[in-house]
């Protein structure tokens, strides 16, 4: 990760965050003298020496069983060190995890051959959002490997230790530490806008599919990567969305693009043609070698703990997500009736819903590029959007701003979620940027302006005629702007921080909305 | 098997004297009236008609044998006709003498088919050269002739609804001609020819009143054989409509089977029929044994169906004639509904057949509760198919009802006539029948799965949707109800953040409830009565009760309502929060609204804020109360 930066005729080099190590352990499995190793279940990279494995491990060990002694509860989660930092997360009861970041740093190359010096920006990575990144990987672990605990008893330590391998293995790989930001702190939802009437014939596409079929437990239904319907729990939806459009959906966007121009479905001895297809499972329905082999996944662990198949069917835009109990053994008949049943439906449904989501964007206008880019996320349902990030892929996540305009709304998030109360906070950066971010109830809404030589009341005034935009486009903000608090929060760093001299002035714009054109962007809500 | 009926006869039939060689018995199937003469009349005539209005008893003289007799529209005139060539008539006009004239036909050697009364005093003759059209002018005791016709007459037809006459013409008897009456004139219609049959369907050398082809025949515009109704046998056949259902009697299998012509294939020109339900004969009638004769413990008398059958008259079309025993008999023909449900598997056919009859709300109503818990295959699909019917029908009549109220209240100015209110009929179900009769028991059943109700649930829900018709709130309290008693609250969640279960006060409050077993509740229940815009003083409320007392202040200053809200309220929330700083910053934004009311910081008695002014004071001194300002 390095990015050559040529700056004043010096040639500097910046190095990203990247992941140092990774570890599980569960201080409990070897705390007699010299059995030290039994405790380590899963260590990254693997190369390293036993030795330097425990003193990693204890050192952790140590840290938080210090911290404890200040407060029991709320051991420490995170250890900042000139070079790394490390976050460490109790995954289950005595089970740990750990990652080592290494900080992001500049090598600035010296003259006369000397070894360049190296600059750490200790400052520049944010616990909340690498705390959040280390949950999510025990989330992805459970999701398809369920607990621990369970582990453990269905086969002790060396299964653990096995499943642990397999999994982060190739999880670990498919980390990228230096594009991760706010979005990762949230890892909401993004729903799509849909209008009730499509909504409801959805709706009854999935009670009559889960009829027909009543294997089906749980479905889930997503249109251009983003959710309709879940009958999983939020929690559950969460991890299963992410790992949905992050790693299975781009890994199959190729196809689908070729598959979409194709002429309309030619209707052929009474039986329709459709484009669906299996995400997971067989291929090919027709191929007699095909398996029907789906990924399992765990869910509700905290009190039923089921196992089910996992079943990612899609037609053009639309992909449906069935599970079915483990318990079950799916064959070729049911995934030839399930494709039969389904596939034409789908089909059907997506072009439903495609034009739905034309009208709606013929309705709102052409689309132009707004003066301001937000963040969006309602910590009650998870609700995220943003039009700061690129569509989302395997392999990196794309933003349309500066690292460091990121690294700003990271630390208004940080405020944020040091106090209970409602707040907004107005933030100038360097590059004639300005930041707003405000909290209201559980909320959270994050603007960046570019506005050259703007006063503070101009970006309050501009920044709450957005606010009004975006009440628009998210009918259920509303109660956002009826409870702000301006609070101030001064801190000295690069930016310049100002007091907001009059809160209410964001709600009196209200009244002056005359964004006709916007209605209908979002027939729902968020 | 009883239960396979669908026919029966009704209760209470007309009762009257059976043929003999003394008395004659006509039947006027325009009026619905039954005659029994004797004797030529002289011996008496005895009308009776369906109700006891249209009987009437009276003697004349016999002056031969009666062919056929008939009164006109409101028995104000007789028509009898005893010979071939002419027909009499004796006024029965009420306070008039009962004048007699005689009228023949105009056409030489003709003879007369038939008469027809087209109106009180308008009388059509059908001869077989033809036809003439006259008014009676009993005053005068004359006839005028006001319009007459030659054409070959085999048979003819009068249908007193529309009042048109079709008459079978040409040697083979398969052009008819109709003409249509109305007050005074006589039009003569496009005719028509029939293909003669050369499938199994009723064959005939040529055909005759009992071939079957129904023709709508329009007042205006060209024909088109729209409707075929495929019989499937041969024999001799009668014919009746009842409620809108054409019901074709089979004597040699003796059973009956029903046509509604309504069902039809879309895009389809011509509809060939099938019958609705699979033949059946009509439910045995008994006859209760009355008079002296009659032992009290003797079962009713069967009436013997096959009587009922051979003596079906084939020109009645909503009675049935028949004279078994001593006396006759004369009955309405009832299609009864219930029998039909478990004869018609197709459910979404069944609708559209219990849809159009007359009778039939409580029949539907109980054929949705079956469907729901009878566990019946086909399920969800066939649930939303009868849900669709059910509201397309209630759809129609909404609309009319507001076109009815739009038209009404821009006043008769508009100079079209005044329209009629749109009539409610029974095929009606709206959102309370359905919540009533099926789905508030449905959603108690304890042994289906919630799964399924609910699906059931929403799909009505759908339904409405679709046709647009706006979703009442106890439908979706039983949604709601439903999702919380199984913790479905994230499913709950879904639906509102789609807007699935739409904003009202109610569902607001119901949410409100919920917050204690379900947090976010608390957010989407703001939400709600923030987007009604008429709750304002609700978020008040429940801001204030969750101690937001700035909040609420925020809120109502933004929705411009704080010139003249309670300051004690708020005085009192902010006290309550024991927060000092709070209640001096409330106290202070009311001292400067009463300024900027009053021009004076002090609160005015009515607003009972004394012991809030002393407080203050305790706490932040005399000297911090606002000092009004004296220029």
């Amino acid at each position: 990760m390095i990015s050559p930066r040529m700056a004043s005729g010096m040639q500097e080099k910046q190095y990203t965050p990247s992941l140092l190590s990774f570890f599980v352990y569960n201080p409990s499995f070897g705390s007699r003298e010299g059995e030290e190793e039994k405790k380590i279940l899963f260590y990254h990279p693997s190369e390293v020496e036993k030795n330097e494995k425990i003193r990693n491990v204890g050192l952790c060990e140590a840290i938080v069983q210090f911290t404890r002694t200040f407060c029991p509860t709320k051991p420490a989660k995170s250890l900042h060190t000139q070079k790394n930092r490390q976050f460490f997360f109790e995954a289950e009861d005595s089970f740990w995890i750990v990652m080592v970041v290494r900080n992001p740093m500049v090598e600035k190359p010296n003259k006369d051959g000397r070894p360049p010096t190296i600059e750490y920006q200790e400052e520049e990575i944010l616990d909340t959002v690498y705390g959040a990144v280390l949950r999510e990987c025990y989330s992805m672990y459970k999701l398809f490997n369920g607990t621990f605990g369970r582990a453990m008893e269905a086969g002790g330590v060396e299964l653990l230790m096995q499943k642990l391998d397999k999994f982060f293995y190739r999880y670990l790989q498919t980390l990228h530490l230096q594009s991760c930001d706010l979005l990762d702190v949230f890892g909401g939802i993004a729903f799509f806008p849909l209008d009730k009437m499509t909504y409801l014939k959805i709706q009854s596409f999935v009670n009559r599919v889960e009829e027909s079929l009543s294997l089906i437990k749980y479905t889930a239904f997503l249109y251009n990567d983003q959710l309709i319907w879940s009958g999983l729990e939020q929690d559950d939806m969460r991890i299963l969305y992410k790992y949905l459009t992050t790693s299975l959906f781009p890994r199959h966007s190729e196809p689908e693009l070729a598959g979409r121009d194709s002429p309309l479905r030619p209707e052929v001895a009474g039986n329709l043609l459709h484009y669906g297809r299996f995400l997971t499972g067989p291929a090919n329905l027709k191929d007699p070698e095909a398996k029907f082999r789906f990924p399992r996944i765990f869910v509700n662990t905290e009190d039923s703990y089921e196992e089910l198949h996992l079943i990612v069917y899609k037609a053009m835009s639309a992909a449906v997500c069935f599970m079915i109990s483990a318990s079950v053994e799916l064959t070729r008949e049911f995934c030839e009736q399930l494709d039969g049943l389904v596939g034409p439906q789908l089909t059907l449904l997506a072009s439903d819903i495609c034009e739905q989501y034309n009208v709606n964007r013929r309705i709102s206008g052409p689309d132009k590029e707004p003066q301001f880019k937000f963040i969006y996320f309602n910590h009650m349902n998870l609700a995220e959007k943003s039009t700061i990030h690129m569509r989302k892929t395997a392999s990196v996540s794309l933003t349309s701003v500066h690292p460091d305009l990121m690294k700003i709304l990271g630390d208004i998030n940080c405020d944020f979620a040091r106090v209970d109360e409602d707040e907004e906070i107005i933030v100038k950066a360097m590059t004639d940027y300005w930041v707003v971010g405000k909290k209201s109830d559980q909320r959270e809404l994050y603007v960046i302006l570019n506005q050259k030589n703007a006063n503070l009341i101009e970006v309050n005034g501009s920044s709450s005629h957005m606010f009004s935009w975006l009440y628009l486009l998210i009918p259920t903000l509303s109660t956002t702007f009826s409870s702000w608090t301006e609070r101030n929060k001064g801190k000295n760093c690069t930016k310049k921080r100002e007091r907001k001299r009059d809160g209410e002035r964001a709600m009196d714009c209200f009244t002056t909305l005359k964004l006709s054109a916007l209605q209908g962007v979002m027939t729902a809500s968020v | 098997m009883s239960e396979e009926h669908y026919l029966e006869l009704c209760e209470n039939p007309v009762q009257f004297e059976n043929a003999s060689s003394v008395n004659n018995v006509f039947f006027d199937e325009a009026n619905k009236q039954v005659f029994a003469v004797r004797s030529g009349g002289a011996t008496g005539v005895v009308v009776k008609g369906p109700d006891d209005k249209n009987s009437v008893a009276f003697r004349m003289d016999d002056k031969g044998e009666v062919k056929c007799i008939k009164f006109s529209i409101g028995n104000k005139i007789l028509a009898v006709q005893r010979t071939p060539k002419s027909v009499d008539f004796i006024s029965f006009i009420p306070d008039y003498p009962h004048l007699e004239c005689s009228q023949e036909c105009k056409m030489k050697n003709a003879s007369i088919l038939g008469f027809c009364w087209t109106n009180w005093n308008e009388i059509v003759f059908v001869t077989d050269q033809g036809i003439e059209f006259y008014q009676v002018l009993p005053d005068k005791r004359s006839l005028k002739l006001l319009k007459s016709q030659s054409v070959n007459v085999n048979w003819y037809m009068y249908c007193p609804e529309t009042a048109v006459i079709l008459l079978s013409t040409t040697a083979q008897g398969n052009v008819l001609q109709p003409f249509a009456f109305k007050s005074g004139t006589m039009s003569k219609m496009p005719k028509f020819e029939i293909e003669l049959p050369v499938v199994p369907k009723p064959a005939k050398p040529n055909l005759t009143e009992r071939d079957i082809a129904v023709h709508v025949v329009p007042r205006e515009g060209s024909y088109k054989k729209t409707n075929v109704l495929k019989l499937n046998t041969t024999g001799k056949f009668a014919l009746n409509v009842v409620d809108n259902l054409v019901v074709v009697h089979h004597q040699s299998s003796q059973t009956s089977i029903i046509f509604d012509i309504k069902l039809r294939e879309p895009d389809c020109a011509l509809n060939v029929h099938q019958p609705v339900l699979p033949g059946r004969s009509i439910h045995p009638y008994r006859i209760p044994l009355t008079g002296l004769a009659a032992v009290p413990t003797q079962p009713p008398v069967p009436c013997e169906l096959c009587i009922l059958y051979e003596t079906f008259s084939p020109a009645c079309l909503t009675c049935a004639v028949c004279s078994p025993f001593a006396s006759g008999y004369l009955w309405y023909l009832q299609v009864k509904l219930p029998p039909t449900v478990n004869l018609l598997q197709d459910k979404g056919k069944l609708m559209d057949f219990l849809l159009r009859r007359r009778d039939c709300k409580m029949v539907i109503l109980s054929v949705c509760a079956q469907m729901l818990n009878g566990g019946d295959k086909g399920g969800l699909p066939v649930v939303a198919t009868v849900f669709d019917k059910l509201n397309q029908v209630y759809k129609e009549y909404l609309e009319a009802e507001q076109t009815y109220t739009v038209a009404t209240e821009s006043g008769p100015s508009r100079g079209s006539a005044a329209r009629e209110r749109p009539v409610r009929t029974q095929a009606v179900i709206d959102q309370s029948d359905m919540y009533t009769h099926v789905l508030s028991s449905f959603s108690e059943k304890k042994d289906t799965s919630h799964k399924f109700i609910i699906a059931v649930l929403m799909e009505y829900i759908r339904s409405l949707n679709q046709v647009q018709i706006t979703v009442q709130h106890y439908l979706y309290e039983l949604v709601i109800k439903m999702l919380v008693q199984h913790n479905l609250f994230y499913m709950l969640h879904q639906f509102l953040q789609y807007h699935v279960l739409s904003d009202s006060k109610p569902l607001a409050c119901l949410l409100l409830s919920l917050e204690s077993t379900y947090p976010p509740a608390h957010q989407l229940s703001l939400d709600m009565l923030k987007r009604l815009s008429t709750a304002n003083d609700e978020i008040v409320e429940v801001l204030l009760s969750r101690q937001q007392v700035l909040g609420a202040l925020r809120f109502i200053r933004s929705v411009g309502g704080h010139g003249n809200i309670s300051a004690r309220k708020f005085l009192d929330a902010a006290r309550q929060t024991a927060d000092q700083m709070l209640f001096y910053t409330i106290f202070r934004f009311f001292e400067q609204r009463n300024m900027r009311l009053r021009g004076n910081p002090s609160f005015i008695p009515g607003e009972h804020c004394e012991e809030h002014v002393v407080y203050f004071k305790q706490v932040f001194g005399e000297q911090a109360l606002m000092k009004q300002v004296t220029v």
